[in-house]
Parts: structure tokens; C-alpha cells; sequence
């Protein structure tokens, strides 16, 4: 049974194709990490998910129905989108911020119902920003406001959460204290990452994106190789396997012009008594 | 509703009906306070005014439909300022943000001046095409530059400019000194010659548009993140904001074509209303509608009194009170933070 699925789904802007025949299938309950360099295609790739943004060829299907025949409202109350950085200009506390989640639930004028408020309630004890609902958005810390964006999320009552780098701000404390949470939600994730680590202690699978294409696809320990993660990123690293999940360690680049290992043999030599 | 949005609605409904009952018992001609009144209920259907026709007149025929177009077009342009800023997400938006006011002038020129229309056409239909030329203009140009609120905008600056041009080198070219006074003190903003037919046109396209605005209140909302925010939580953005701009610019359109470009009203008053009801746009939208009414009608009362028996235009009153008050609320909001 899959729930969200891209199949074949190409996005071009002007001459350049930014998403060039991806193709993704969302297990209920999983955890997915986008990887990739900048500018791999990641985020176009979660918009197209998200149903924001359209597709040139290729479809997005929710439930087997693509999404422009489910619509626009119906889609913002199964899929919910955090980016990596939301910012306002308007004076809102984080109960008005959390409370934006429920617009796709609303009818025009009408105030909001009881269902609303509880959906609110919940998103922010979910969150753990219960006791901050009444602060302004403007005084809360990057991770608090990442983590407001994820009640706001949750108050959409989504099966399927996307989210976009969400810890790219965020010091490493709160990139953990916000992937934990991520992790714990009963909602199947599809999460973009630059992380190699976060993404191989926090994913079920990982789908690796190099200019637009999907490069490869399956669980972290299949996917994070060294081979795979110089081809990608263009770095030499060396994985060694913890329990449960690879951990990923980089080298120091190659000098410019010479042989990638020159610069450590050096570097041991100049260490040595 | 909540007791907040109540008290607070039910407040301003208070605060106008006051503010016009007091504004309509000021002015140059001498009548007493109980005449005017009693005048007022005898048209409403109350008894009998004994008031001589002519003075009656002045209550009935000038006094009571400059105030009440002061009210519809404080709650007017106070509206238009504060779906513009939330829509195109920018504080210094107003309701002459895409050029209306601009084109409204080169229209009204354009008739007065030039004659356009020999004769058949109003000072005030001239303005209502003028404006809506310009902000088909504005669709146009934004359009072809790809949407964005920054290129509704810049679209808006540019047709700004290009009416504020055509109009100048039309008054400086071909018009006489009288024409001239008569022109400018149009393009600041004036309600001098209201009369029933402007009361209840734009009263009606004030209700309209007020009520299309509150049923997206909550789609304002869905914009404060941004336009992929919205889109993420089900708002056909594109769509949302061609609906609302065209509003708008009907209603402004319609505003301007009374009384010309009453600057500042729409800029501010949705601020300073923030202040009291929070960013929610289905308690701001009608508070702000009664809070612009409220202060235009006093400004209205104090530009044809204040110098009497010159009239300043009310444009520049709204700027003169409005600025220092502006200052305050923005000092407030500052030592809040």
C-alpha cells in the first residue's frame, strides 16, 4: 500500500531541468531522507510532493489520484510542508502560527470550531510548546520557531510531512532535539537533509539526488558508501558501521593539483616523533 | 465570535454612529444642534422637522452625505490598506499601492481639462475609468514579468509614475489658473460637493467588497508565512490574489472617483488597528472598516471648519494629524518589543 508517490516526475525552469524523472513511493509510517548537494533538486522535489508546485511531465499521486484532481485544500489536509526557514512580518504569538494549520480545514466566514482549537491544543503539547503559546513569534529562538512550524504542520492533521532541511539554521543540541521529535510523530516523513549522519541515525531509507536525477535508493547502511558519497558530493570519507546505521567520518580534500593522498601522508609525517 | 471581537466591533459601531450624529450638528450655518437632529428624523420618517426648506437643505442635501461619505470612505480605503499589506506583504502597501489614485487623476484631467467625452462624461466616471485603465495596466505588466508581490509592486510604482506624468504635463500644458485649483484640490482629496448618488454608490460597492474580503480572511492569514506557505496549506495563490486586487481596485476606484486620493487613511489605520485586534484578518478587516470611518469623519469636520470659511482638503489633514498619531503607535509598538 503506498500512500504519496512521485512517478516519473520532471520539473524544468526555463532551458535547466531541475527534477529529471524521480520517482518515489512513500511507505506508511517510514522515514525518508532526501540527500544531495545543493542545488540537486531536493526542495523542487518536496514542492512537487507537496503539490505546490506542478510538474512538466510525470505525476503526483495521492491515494493513486493525482493531485490536481484531489485539490489544492484537500491535499493541505493530508500533506504538510515545513520549510527551512519561515520568517513574518506580522505581530503573531505561536498559537496564531499553529493555528494557520487549520485554514485548509476552515469555511469562509465562519469562525473556527471546537475541533479546530483542540487540533491546536494538541499540535502545541505534541511539541512541547504548550506553555509558549501566547509568546510572540518574533521573540522565539530558530529552534523554536522550526518547532512551531511543526506544530503548525501537525495541526493539519497530515498522514504525510515534508520537510525541507528543517535543522539547516539550528545549532547541533536542537538539530537532535528536533530530529528526536520528527522521528517520534505518527506520520510517514519525507525530510531533505545535509547531514550524512543526522540522515543515517534518523532515516528508514535515504533517496540520494545528483542534478536533478536519483542516484540511488535504500536503506542508509546501502546507501552511504564512500564510493557513493564521492561520486555525489564530490568528498572522501571513511564509514565505519555502528550498530543500527552507518556513521560517515570525511578527509581532508586533495591538494589541487596532486594525488588525493598526499596531503595525509604529510600530515603523518609531520606528526611522527 | 469572541467577547474581544465583539466589544470591539460593537465599540467602533458605537464610536461612528456618535462621531457622524455629532459631525452633522457642525458647520458654518447657523442651526442648532436639536434642529439638525430633528431634521435628520424627519427624513428618516419621525415627525416633522419645522425646519425652513432651505436649511434643511443644508442638513439633508450637504451635511449628512459628505459625513456619511467620509465614513464609507475612511472604512473603505482603511480596508483596501489592510488586505494590500497582508496580500502583497509589504507594511508601506496602501490602497494606491498599483496606481489607482494615479490613473484616477489622469482620468479626471483628461475630462476637465482636455474635455474628453465633450461634456458627457463626469469629473467622477472620467476618474473611475482612469483608475481602472491603470490597474489594467498593472495586471498586465506584472503579469508579464512573472507574479511575485515584489513585481506587483514595482508594476505598481512604474504606472504611478507614468499617470503622475501624463497628469502634470496635462494640468502645466493646457490648463488655466482656476481649472488648475480646482484640479489640484481634487487630487489631494476632498469630499466638498458629496451628494446622495456617491453616498450610496459606494456604499454598496463598499459592502460587496467587504464581504468578498471577510469570506478570504482567513486565506489573508494563510499569507503571512509567504506565498509557498499558503500554496502548503490549500490557497490557490494566484488565483486568491487576482480576486482580491481586483476588489480592491474596484473599491478604490469607486472611492477616489468621490474624492479623489485621500492619502494616508489606508496606510495607517490598519496599523494603528492592529494594535488592537491582533493580525486575524476576521477581526481586523471590520474593525479597521469602522476605525477609518470614525477618523475620517472627524478629519472631514475639522478641514471644513478649521479655516472656515476656506476648506482645506482633507487629504492634507488626514497627513497632518495623521503622521504625529502614526509616530505614537509606532513608538508604542517599538517599547512593546
Amino acid at each position: 500500500m503506498s500512500s504519496l508517490n512521485a512517478d516519473d516526475v520532471v520539473r524544468r525552469l526555463g532551458d535547466k531541468v531541475v527534477v529529471d524523472g524521480v520517482t518515489l513511493t512513500l511507505r506508511p509510517g517510514e522515514t525518508i531522507g532526501l540527500l544531495g548537494p545543493n542545488g540537486s533538486g531536493k526542495s523542487t522535489l518536496l514542492r512537487l510532493l507537496a503539490g505546490v508546485l506542478a510538474p512538466t511531465s510525470g505525476v503526483v499521486t495521492l491515494d493513486g489520484r493525482p493531485l490536481a484532481e484531489v485539490g489544492r485544500r484537500a491535499t493541505a489536509r493530508r500533506v504538510a510542508t515545513v520549510e527551512q526557514h519561515a520568517d513574518t512580518q506580522t505581530e503573531l504569538t505561536v498559537r496564531d502560527v499553529v493555528a494557520l494549520g487549520r485554514i485548509p480545514y476552515r469555511r469562509a466566514w465562519t469562525p473556527p470550531t471546537t475541533a479546530d482549537a483542540e487540533a491546536v491544543t494538541e499540535a502545541l503539547a505534541r511539541t512541547g510548546l504548550a506553555d509558549r503559546s501566547g509568546q510572540s513569534w518574533h521573540t522565539l529562538s530558530g529552534g523554536e520557531r522550526q518547532r512551531t512550524q511543526i506544530a503548525r504542520a501537525l495541526a493539519q492533521q497530515p498522514r504525510e510531512l515534508l520537510l525541507d532541511e528543517p535543522t539547516n539554521h539550528l545549532d547541533i543540541q536542537h538539530q537532535l532535539d528536533l530530529l528526536e521529535l520528527i522521528s517520534g510523530l505518527p506520520v510517514t516523513t519525507v525530510i531533505a537533509l545535509h547531514d550524512l549522519n543526522l540522515a543515517a541515525m534518523y532515516c528508514d531509507r535515504l533517496l540520494v539526488l545528483r542534478e536533478g536525477r536519483a542516484v540511488t535508493e535504500g536503506t542508509p547502511a546501502e546507501v552511504l558508501t564512500p564510493a557513493l558519497v564521492e561520486q555525489v558530493y564530490g568528498v572522501r570519507t571513511e564509514v565505519t558501521h555502528d550498530p543500527g546505521h552507518p556513521v560517515i567520518r570525511f578527509l581532508r580534500p586533495s591538494t589541487r593539483d596532486g594525488s588525493p593522498l598526499e596531503r595525509s601522508v604529510r600530515n603523518d609525517a609531520s606528526t611522527a616523533p | 465570535m469572541s467577547f474581544r471581537s465583539l466589544l470591539l466591533t460593537g465599540g467602533g459601531l458605537a464610536a461612528l454612529l456618535v462621531s457622524i450624529a455629532v459631525a452633522v450638528t457642525i458647520g458654518p450655518a447657523d442651526i442648532s444642534t436639536g434642529d439638525v437632529w430633528a431634521s435628520v428624523a424627519a427624513h428618516l420618517g419621525f415627525g416633522e422637522s419645522g425646519l425652513a426648506p432651505l436649511r434643511d437643505g443644508i442638513v439633508w442635501n450637504l451635511r449628512m452625505p459628505r459625513t456619511l461619505l467620509a465614513a464609507v470612505c475612511g472604512a473603505g480605503l482603511a480596508v483596501c490598506g489592510a488586505v494590500m499589506q497582508s496580500l502583497l506583504r509589504n507594511p508601506l502597501a496602501d490602497p494606491f499601492v498599483l496606481g489607482v489614485s494615479s490613473g484616477a487623476s489622469t482620468g479626471a484631467v483628461a475630462v476637465v481639462v482636455l474635455g474628453v467625452g465633450g461634456g458627457a462624461v463626469s469629473l467622477s466616471a472620467g476618474a473611475f475609468l482612469g483608475a481602472l485603465l491603470s490597474f489594467a495596466l498593472v495586471l498586465l505588466l506584472s503579469h508579464t514579468l512573472g507574479a511575485g508581490t515584489d513585481r506587483v509592486v514595482l508594476s505598481g510604482v512604474a504606472a504611478m509614475q507614468l499617470f503622475s506624468a501624463l497628469t502634470s504635463f496635462t494640468v502645466l500644458t493646457s490648463a488655466d489658473a482656476e481649472t488648475t485649483r480646482g484640479v489640484l484640490f481634487w487630487l489631494l482629496g476632498s469630499l466638498t460637493g458629496a451628494d446622495w448618488g456617491q453616498v450610496l454608490l459606494c456604499t454598496a460597492v463598499l459592502a460587496v467588497v467587504l464581504v468578498v474580503c471577510l469570506g478570504y480572511a482567513r486565506t489573508l492569514d494563510a499569507f503571512s508565512f509567504g506565498d509557498d506557505a499558503a500554496a502548503g496549506l490549500g490557497v490557490r495563490v494566484t488565483r486568491t490574489r487576482l480576486i482580491l486586487l481586483c476588489a480592491t481596485a474596484l473599491l478604490t476606484a469607486a472611492l477616489v472617483s468621490c474624492a479623489g486620493a485621500i492619502g494616508f487613511v489606508g496606510l495607517v489605520l490598519p496599523h494603528a488597528t492592529r494594535a488592537l485586534t491582533g493580525s486575524g484578518h476576521a477581526r481586523l478587516l471590520p474593525v479597521t472598516a469602522l476605525t477609518g470611518a470614525v477618523f475620517l469623519v472627524w478629519v472631514d469636520t475639522l478641514a471644513r471648519t478649521v479655516l472656515d470659511p476656506q476648506e482645506v482638503p482633507v487629504g492634507v489633514v488626514t497627513s497632518l494629524i495623521g503622521v504625529p498619531a502614526f509616530v505614537v503607535v509606532l513608538y508604542r509598538g517599538r517599547r512593546r518589543t
